[in-house]
Parts: structure tokens; C-alpha cells; sequence
């Protein structure tokens, strides 16, 4: 397992700082559900690298890890559907809580193809939800053209969770190395996009 | 001038390990949120400054007192006998002059604050060495309460300052200290856990056993999050402040299930880990709010 270095703890610092203040500052305004949800996303970042400095890399090994990377996507494109896309909020809290019990179930009781099927569904809805709607939103003059930044976010969200979640399930794309070695990195620069997005929404 | 100079930094050198600066950074930062939480009217850079510093010496001056009274087990336990007094580093005599000078000094400049401040500083002083150190920590392990009490002194003296009294929530303020203290000390009870039996100190893990003193620090930290979010409401935290504090009390309440359900010394020293961050980020927190 790969030793967590200074910097990777001062990048996990720093992205957990920034989803603290995106929680008490950078939501204000939205929807009452989405404000939750939100609350739920970057409180699962501010929580994920506390609890990676804290433990070190050696906490991805539990099996907790694939539902909990889930739970980030998922709030996080509920907040966005149920603030820009009235028509399909509760079609999407549907999926939200179906898509996490069977990611949870699966995970737990029926490990192997069904699991990875139910994982790589659900993230990829979650992921392309929260890549392609603000990204359209700012194309339709919805929304100001900075919101793509969420969009440029979700792309990262999902190659992360991907990632995770097929390191996880025993079937990494890439070497479990590589992995960790990005893994601050990333989760720094994606929650660093969704602030700056938010911002400028 | 310059011999003067490298004499003192030498000599400041020696005694900086007697200071325990994160443990006292913690518990001065504690005093500085009970009195900025206060939004008192009198509240400017001066006072924030006279706060810090008062404490400082007081907490340093108790820690110093503490590490005086117990050189003998510090020299039996592997953890501490690298100290300053157990590795004859600085005297014993040199050691209780400071620990009482530096006390005494905090304490006079509490007192000559505010009366109220004073005494509270001087109680916290009180119960750390005199009550728990020297009565109780050899004789029972329920000790740690009044431990827990004295670390719980600097914040309530910062909110009797900042509110000229004595109000509930500096009391419950107060408690979310009284019961994070025994995570550190029962973390620490298990982690050198043959240290302190060769040292003949009663812990909780001697005496109940690690799965009794596990649920304890488990329960002791969940209220320790319930106590900060009482406090909270007394604070008057804004909505974006209570999403944080729900979070970040979230994160304890899992680390603390979590550590009951699948005992382990690793996640006990997380929980542990996590309590600290917990209570360093609900402080601050309680000091941005006034800003």
C-alpha cells in the first residue's frame, strides 16, 4: 500500500477545506432538498480526506468505500436536477434512492458482475448527469458560461469514482499505485471546480 | 548581548518539551472561542492577546507542575522517559520553580483582567495538579474526570470574560471538553497500555478491560458532539455554520459506531485522531462565526 506523503495531505487539507466552505457559504440560495443534497456531497469530500489523513490509504480497503463514493455523485446530481430541471426531479429522487440501495445491496450481497453492472449504471448516469447539465445549461443561456466548471468537476468526479469503485470490485482500469498516487490530486482539483462553478452560477 | 542571547535561546530550548505546545495550543485556542463567542462589547485585539497569553501561562505553568510531581513514572514509562526531568535534562528544583513562577504569573494576569476570569483560570490550575496529579491519578482510574474538568476550565473562563458571568452555555461549552478529555487519555491508556502497569497507574483499561473502555470513549465522544451542538444553538451559529457542525458531528457519530462495531486499536486511534480535528475544527469555527 502506498504511504501517504505531505503533499498528499496538504492537497486532501485543502480540498476538505474547500468543501467546508462551499457547505457553510457556496449554496446558499438553492432549493431546500438541494441545498441538503449538496450538503451530502461535499460533506462526503470533507469527510473522505479527514478520514484519508487521518488513516492513511489503508482505509480504501473498506467495504464501505464503493457505497460511500457513490453517495457523492448521486446527492450531488440530485441537487443539480432537482435546482435546474423541475420536470424530472422526482423521476430523478427515485433513481437517486433505488440506483444507492442497489449499489449497497449488491455490494454486499451479490458481489461480482451484478455489482459492477449496478455500480457502472448508476455512476454513469450520476457522472454524465452532473458533466453534460451545467455544460448545457450555460450553452442555452441558462445558466453564466462559469457553471461549466461543475461540469468540468463531474468529469473528474467520475473518473475518480469509476476508479475507486473498480479498484474496489477487484477490476482496476489502471495499477492500484496510480491510483493512489492521483487519488489527492484529484479529489482537490474536482472539488476546487465545483466551488469555482458554483461561484460563478 | 550575543552570549546572553544564545544562553537564553539554550536554555528556552531545554525547557520547550515541558511545554506540551499541542496540548496547550489546544486548550488556549479553547479559551480564545469561549471569549469570542461571547460577541462581547469590550471584545478588540488587546483582550484576544491578553486572553492567549494568560492562558498560555497557565496551561504551560500546570503542565510543567504536572510533569514536576510525576518524574518518577514519567522515567518507568518508554513514552515519557525521554522528558526533560526523567532524562535529568532539566532539575527537578529548576523544573517546579518555573512550573510555579510561569503559574503564578498566568493566574495574576487573569486576575488582574477580570476577577471572575482570574478565579476560573486559577480553579482550572487547581483541579489539573493539585486534585487530579497529585490526589487522584494514582490512587483511581476515575481520575480522568477531574483531568477532564480542568481541560474544561480554559474555555469556560474565556466565556465567563467575554459574558461577565457564568451562563450555560460556557458550562456546555465546558462539557464538550469534559467529555472529549477522555478519548485522548483512554487512547492513550490502551496505546501503552504496559507503560502505564509498569508504572502502577490505574486505567480504565486495568481495571474494566479494552472492550468496557472502548464503548466509553466511544459514548463520551458522541456526547461531546452532542454537547458542542447545544452549544451551538446557545451560540446562535448561522444555517451555513450548523450544515458544517451536522457533518462534522456525522463524521464523529460513524468513527464512534464504527469503532464499537469492529473494535480495533486503529480505529480507536482514529476516533481519537478525529476527535482532536473535531474539536480544533468546532473552536474555530465558533471564533469565524463572531468575525
Amino acid at each position: 500500500m502506498k504511504k501517504m506523503s505531505a503533499i498528499d495531505r496538504i492537497l486532501l487539507l485543502l480540498a476538505g477545506l474547500l468543501a467546508a466552505y462551499q457547505i457553510v457559504f457556496g449554496i446558499e440560495g438553492a432549493p431546500a432538498l438541494s441545498i441538503w443534497a449538496y450538503t451530502l456531497a461535499f460533506g462526503t469530500l470533507l469527510l473522505a480526506g479527514l478520514l484519508l489523513i487521518i488513516f492513511g490509504f489503508e482505509i480504501l480497503d473498506n467495504p464501505l468505500v464503493t457505497v460511500v463514493s457513490t453517495m457523492l455523485p448521486l446527492s450531488l446530481s440530485l441537487g443539480l436536477v432537482w435546482e435546474h430541471w423541475p420536470a424530472w426531479r422526482n423521476a430523478y429522487l427515485v433513481f437517486v434512492i433505488v440506483g444507492f440501495i442497489a449499489v449497497a445491496f449488491t455490494r454486499f450481497y451479490r458481489p461480482g458482475k451484478a455489482a459492477v453492472i449496478t455500480l457502472a449504471v448508476v455512476h454513469s448516469v450520476a457522472g454524465l448527469l452532473i458533466f453534460l447539465l451545467p455544460i448545457y445549461m450555460s450553452l442555452r443561456g441558462l445558466a453564466p458560461t462559469g457553471f461549466v466548471f461543475v461540469g468540468i468537476g463531474g468529469a473528474l468526479i467520475g473518473v475518480g469514482g469509476l476508479l475507486l469503485s473498480f479498484l474496489k470490485m477487484g477490476k482496476p482500469v489502471i495499477s492500484r499505485q496510480m491510483i493512489l498516487a492521483i487519488l489527492p490530486l484529484l479529489l482537490l482539483l474536482m472539488t476546487a471546480a465545483y466551488v469555482v462553478g458554483f461561484y460563478l452560477d | 548581548m550575543t552570549q546572553l542571547f544564545t544562553a537564553l535561546s539554550r536554555r528556552f530550548r531545554r525547557y520547550l518539551p515541558l511545554f506540551k505546545s499541542l496540548q496547550t495550543g489546544l486548550l488556549v485556542l479553547t479559551g480564545l472561542a469561549g471569549f469570542m463567542s461571547t460577541r462581547c462589547p469590550f471584545m478588540n485585539w488587546q483582550t484576544t492577546l491578553a486572553v492567549a497569553g494568560s492562558l498560555t501561562l497557565a496551561v504551560i505553568g500546570s503542565t510543567i507542575l504536572n510533569m514536576w510531581y510525576d518524574r518518577d513514572i514519567d522515567a518507568k514509562m518508554g513514552r515519557t522517559t525521554a522528558r526533560p526531568i526523567p532524562s535529568g535534562e532539566v532539575s527537578p528544583t529548576e523544573a517546579l520553580i518555573l512550573g510555579l513562577v510561569i503559574s503564578a504569573l498566568g493566574v495574576a494576569w487573569a486576575l488582574s483582567m477580570d476577577v471572575l476570569y482570574g478565579i476560573v483560570v486559577f480553579a482550572g490550575l487547581f483541579f489539573d495538579v493539585v486534585i487530579y496529579t497529585i490526589w487522584l491519578k494514582r490512587r483511581t482510574p476515575w481520575s480522568i474526570l477531574w483531568g477532564g474538568i480542568a481541560g474544561g476550565m480554559p474555555v469556560l473562563a474565556g466565556h465567563a470574560l467575554g459574558s461577565g458571568r457564568i451562563e450555560w452555555v460556557g458550562i456546555v461549552l465546558a462539557l464538550a471538553v469534559v467529555f472529549w478529555i477522555p478519548t485522548h487519555i483512554m487512547t492513550f491508556s490502551m496505546r501503552y497500555y504496559d507503560d502505564y502497569q509498569s508504572a502502577g497507574i490505574p486505567t480504565f483499561p486495568s481495571a474494566y478491560g479494552f472492550a468496557k473502555t472502548r464503548m466509553v470513549i466511544a459514548i463520551s465522544s458522541i456526547l461531546a458532539g452532542a454537547m458542542m451542538a447545544l452549544a451551538a444553538y446557545g451560540v446562535g451559529l448561522t444555517l451555513g455554520y450548523w450544515r458544517l457542525l451536522i457533518v462534522l458531528t456525522g463524521g464523529l457519530l460513524l468513527l464512534a459506531v464504527s469503532s464499537l462495531m469492529r473494535p480495533s486499536e486503529r480505529a480507536n486511534f482514529g476516533l481519537f485522531k478525529y476527535a482532536s480535528l473535531y474539536m480544533l475544527g468546532i473552536m474555530l469555527l465558533l471564533m469565524l462565526v463572531v468575525q
